[in-house]
């Protein structure tokens, strides 16, 4: 197969970037996208051209964090994430333009590398259960409907790579934020914190300046682990009960 | 140097819990007077930052990953394995260190092996705590399983992505303790070098992978938590960043490196497409319950899946079912895949590069229908599709061992503490409790075990000992490893050669494949011997690396960690040849049966093989460790 990419390639954060066209001319079909890549990478050193930096690592579509923002879709055009997706899904003779998540909340930090850290400061605010390492009751003495569980167990499968943000219009990290909130609300283990972890997670997510939700539903559509909206749904629920019913509990009142 | 594993004296059942109260304990007022530096955040790295953090240790965790939730325990499918009898169905812990002795062939410590199996009750009553959603049955209860042969039902899972959701729940762990304030997290940060202090590991040298800055950070003990080294075959079910940098950089400081070449090969991964692969995909050995193996029995060249269905019965060698009567397609990891690369080595391979065998389905499909296989094996046979564009419903699968697991690491004693006072090493990383082989769904359990429940004791018994003193990153020490890492980046940016990074770790990983890999010989050990210590010479005066030391540079990244992969794939080979014996996951062709299996020895090799680095270029000098067996008979294995 010959394809023609052209990729984002930007410095660094504080660089201006641009599109740079590459022409590959023996692109295997078999080939995953990251290795087409890195094919590609190969060929441009040899020439003695500086690689291009994109993040991925596990290759088995598990880790999250490989990225790319391909024809105008998270992942590419496929329901997977980039190492999931092969050249078989492109035609011989295709253009491909590859970009960086866009989001604010993301900074680009070399070409299609982008900073993803706000995810992990949204979990730090609350994405836990609070308990210390031993002194917990044995793994069955907490009874959980296997429907709830497999609820629970489905928003749980988020990989946290960010296509949701990159799919939205408005760069809203509603379905990930929601999936966490959705996952600890329906289990047992999560209640004592509910209200706390719904507010704390929110507030954070809107000071690392992701979007609101419009209920577009393109995250749901390109999010390669098919986590549901349904999750953002409930989150709403949790925020508002949250809102309208937590209260500070006074203390000292026994004295 | 004497190997002194410090098993606790006294009874197996009693020694874990006795040396728990032996150990010293720190003060909870004096725990925050203590650093501690944990290298990676898989299970092992996030859980032992996690629960260092609550018992009040300042702690500093590093990962190369843009986030601690990549690390690739993630990608751990089947489940995790527990004692906990809930089926009522015979277990105990006994028989969970009774079943990973035997599986290990007899190659790990009692003392270890035991004190994981009573451990391993506390791992799911913690995760299950934290959220972890693991498989329930309809009345709420957990879901067991059988899994790798094992006559009891108790593996742990959430569905195909077990390590991805204890993963989840460490992480949480860990974000708990970063919020507090207790952890202190590192992203995108790797570890190039350890700093010893007066004969003590005192801290570690990072370069920042987004600014390319060299940082010193000092502690009052390390924790290395980085996995395992798969990735000196190239081609594995590692992630494309696994690397063995940290832990090979702390062997060259002095930390024995033990059993390098016990590995663990799987035999049911997706196949080679081409030259393009950059790495391998497993699946869940559960298929080998349904599929059946076979290969022509005429060799047929290039021979395609769709073109195989029209192969009569009388033309197919089900070689597996016809070696092995009783357990036929079942025959454990090592088994299976020693005979798909005999059958390949001697042309009756298929597929486009004849490096594959058949896993054929069309038996099941007809006795069971199309819904039941559907039902059982979906996500497989999609994920088979996906990765192949072969429809597996339709005709058979093709499957290939691969690299999957290695067994051997750090050398570490009871304590889970190297060979260099105050450095520890945990899960994979060590080489402790899975002897030769490791049984499916202990890896979890291990990392699980290491970080939440073992090393919280045995750290403290080290650091009790010790003044709260910190060390200056401005002493020598700390200097000469900042100047030794640059110099290295400086090199390797200098060299400017015309072979990329890929094109040696490529060529490395085929030697390995070749003469280290499931069959060793002592010809073939000494030709790979020649020609890895070929690669490091071409590799330092040939390979190009370009862009600069200061910014996020992929290339140099990789070329760090290949550097280390090269030297550890000799040390490999020379283990390999000193193990005259074919044991675990491997078989050396002058140590068989007559019938050609196996031949384990058990009066020769009965030890753990720890090697010391001399100093570059010189050989490596072996200690053995021996093992001591008081509660189980050595027996040798047979499937026949």
């Amino acid at each position: 197969m010959k394809i023609t990419l052209k990729i984002w390639r930007q410095k660094d954060s504080n660089s201006k970037g641009a599109f740079k066209t590459y022409v590959c001319d023996h692109v295997s079909p078999d080939m995953s996208f990251l290795e087409m890549l890195d094919v590609l990478n190969n060929d441009l050193i040899r020439k003695g051209e500086e690689s291009i930096a994109f993040d991925h690592d596990c290759r088995e579509g598990i880790c999250g964090m490989c990225s790319l923002y391909i024809n105008g879709h998270p992942h590419g055009p496929l329901q997977t994430t980039t190492c999931q997706l092969h050249m078989r899904s492109f035609k011989d003779g295709e253009t491909i333009t590859i970009e960086p998540w866009r989001a604010k909340a993301f900074p680009v930090v070399k070409d299609l590398v982008v900073d993803r850290s706000a995810f992990d400061r949204i979990q730090r605010s609350g994405g836990f259960i609070s308990v210390n390492t031993g002194g917990v009751p044995d793994a069955n003495e907490i009874p959980i409907p296997k429907k709830i569980a497999d609820e629970a167990f489905d928003a749980a499968t988020c990989i946290g790579c960010g296509a949701c943000v990159a799919a939205c219009k408005n760069a809203s990290a509603m379905l990930f934020v929601s999936a966490k909130v959705s996952q600890f609300a329906l289990l047992p283990q999560g209640k004592p914190e509910r209200k706390e972890r719904v507010e704390k997670m929110v507030a954070q997510m809107d000071e690392e300046g992701f979007g609101a939700c419009t209920n577009t539903g393109a995250c749901e559509a390109e999010c390669p682990k098919g986590i549901s909206i349904t999750n953002i749904a409930r989150m709403n629920r949790e925020y508002f009960s949250a809102m309208t019913t937590s209260y500070e509990v006074a203390v000292g009142g026994g004295e | 140097m004497k190997l002194d594993s410090k098993i606790p004296e006294g009874p197996l059942a009693e020694k874990w819990t006795k040396h728990k109260f032996n150990v010293k304990l720190v003060n909870p007022a004096n725990k925050r007077k203590y650093d501690v530096i944990v290298v990676g955040t898989g299970l092992a790295g996030a859980s032992a930052a996690a629960s260092l953090g609550e018992l009040g240790y300042n702690v500093k965790a590093f990962c190369f990953q843009d986030s601690p939730r990549r690390a690739h325990s993630i990608a751990a499918q089947g489940g995790i394995n527990a004692a906990k009898n809930y089926q009522n169905d015979g277990d105990s812990v006994y028989r969970l260190f009774y079943d990973t002795i035997k599986g290990g062939d007899y190659r790990a410590r009692e003392g270890n092996v035991y004190r994981l199996a009573e451990v391993s009750v506390n791992i799911i009553d913690q995760c299950v705590a934290q959220g972890v959603p693991f498989a329930r049955e309809y009345g709420g209860l957990l879901a067991n399983r059988s899994f790798g042969g094992a006559q009891v039902s108790r593996t742990f899972y959430a569905r195909g992505q077990t390590g991805q959701q204890l993963l989840l729940g460490a992480y949480s762990a860990l974000n708990r303790q970063i919020a507090n304030g207790k952890v202190k997290m590192y992203t995108r940060s790797e570890m190039l070098d350890v700093v010893i202090v007066d004969g003590k590991a005192r801290g570690i040298i990072t370069r920042d992978l987004v600014t390319g800055k060299i940082e010193s950070h000092s502690a009052h003990a390390v924790l290395l938590c980085t996995g395992g080294y798969g990735n000196v075959f190239y081609l594995s079910t590692n992630a494309k960043g696994s690397n063995v940098t940290a832990a090979w950089r702390a062997h060259k400081k002095g930390a024995l490196f033990a059993n390098p070449c016990f590995t663990q090969i799987h035999p049911t991964c997706i196949p080679v497409s081409g030259d393009h692969q950059s790495k391998l995909t497993l699946m869940s050995e559960s298929l080998r319950n349904d599929g059946r193996v076979w290969v022509p029995k005429v060799a047929k060249p290039g021979l395609k899946a769709v073109d195989a269905v029209s192969i009569p019965e009388s033309e197919r060698d089900y070689f597996l079912e016809r070696k092995y009567p009783s357990f036929g397609n079942l025959v454990p990891r090592d088994v299976a895949s020693r005979n798909a690369k005999t059958v390949c080595d001697e042309g009756r391979g298929v597929g486009a590069t004849g490096l594959a065998v058949f896993l054929d389905f069309s038996d099941a499909i007809k006795r069971d229908g199309e819904a039941a296989i559907r039902a059982k094996y979906g996500n497989l046979f999609d994920m088979y599709a996906q990765i192949t564009g072969d429809n597996p419903y339709k005709g058979p699968m093709m499957i290939y061992p691969a690299v999957h697991y290695t067994m051997g690491g750090l050398w570490v004693d009871y304590n889970l503490m190297t060979t260099i006072p105050g450095l520890y090493a945990l899960g994979e990383a060590n080489f402790s409790d899975h002897g030769a082989n490791r049984l499916g769904a202990s890896a979890l359990m291990q990392g699980l075990a290491d970080g939440y429940f073992v090393i919280p004791y045995t750290l403290g018994d080290y650091l009790a000992g010790m003044s709260y003193e910190k060390v200056s990153t401005d002493r020598p020490e700390f200097k000469e490893a900042i100047d030794t890492v640059n110099s290295r980046v400086n090199t390797l940016l200098s060299i400017k050669g015309k072979k990329t990074v890929d094109q040696f770790h490529r060529e490395l990983g085929l030697t390995m494949w070749e003469y280290c890999g499931m069959s060793r010989s002592e010809g073939g050990l000494k030709t790979a011997k020649a020609k890895i210590q070929g690669l490091k010479k071409e590799f330092w005066s040939d390979v190009a690396v370009l862009g600069g030391a200061a910014e996020l540079n992929q290339e140099l990244e990789k070329a760090l960690r290949v550097a280390d992969l090269i030297e550890l794939g000799e040390l490999m080979v020379d283990d390999a040849l000193n193990r005259d014996e074919s044991c675990g996951g491997h078989f050396r062709e002058e140590s068989a049966t007559p019938d050609g299996e196996a031949k384990r020895k058990d009066d020769e090799y009965a030890y753990v093989a720890a090697w010391e680095f001399k100093g570059e270029d010189q050989p490596e000098q072996l200690h053995k460790e021996e093992l001591i067996f008081e509660n189980v008979k050595l027996t040798q294995r047979s499937y026949k």
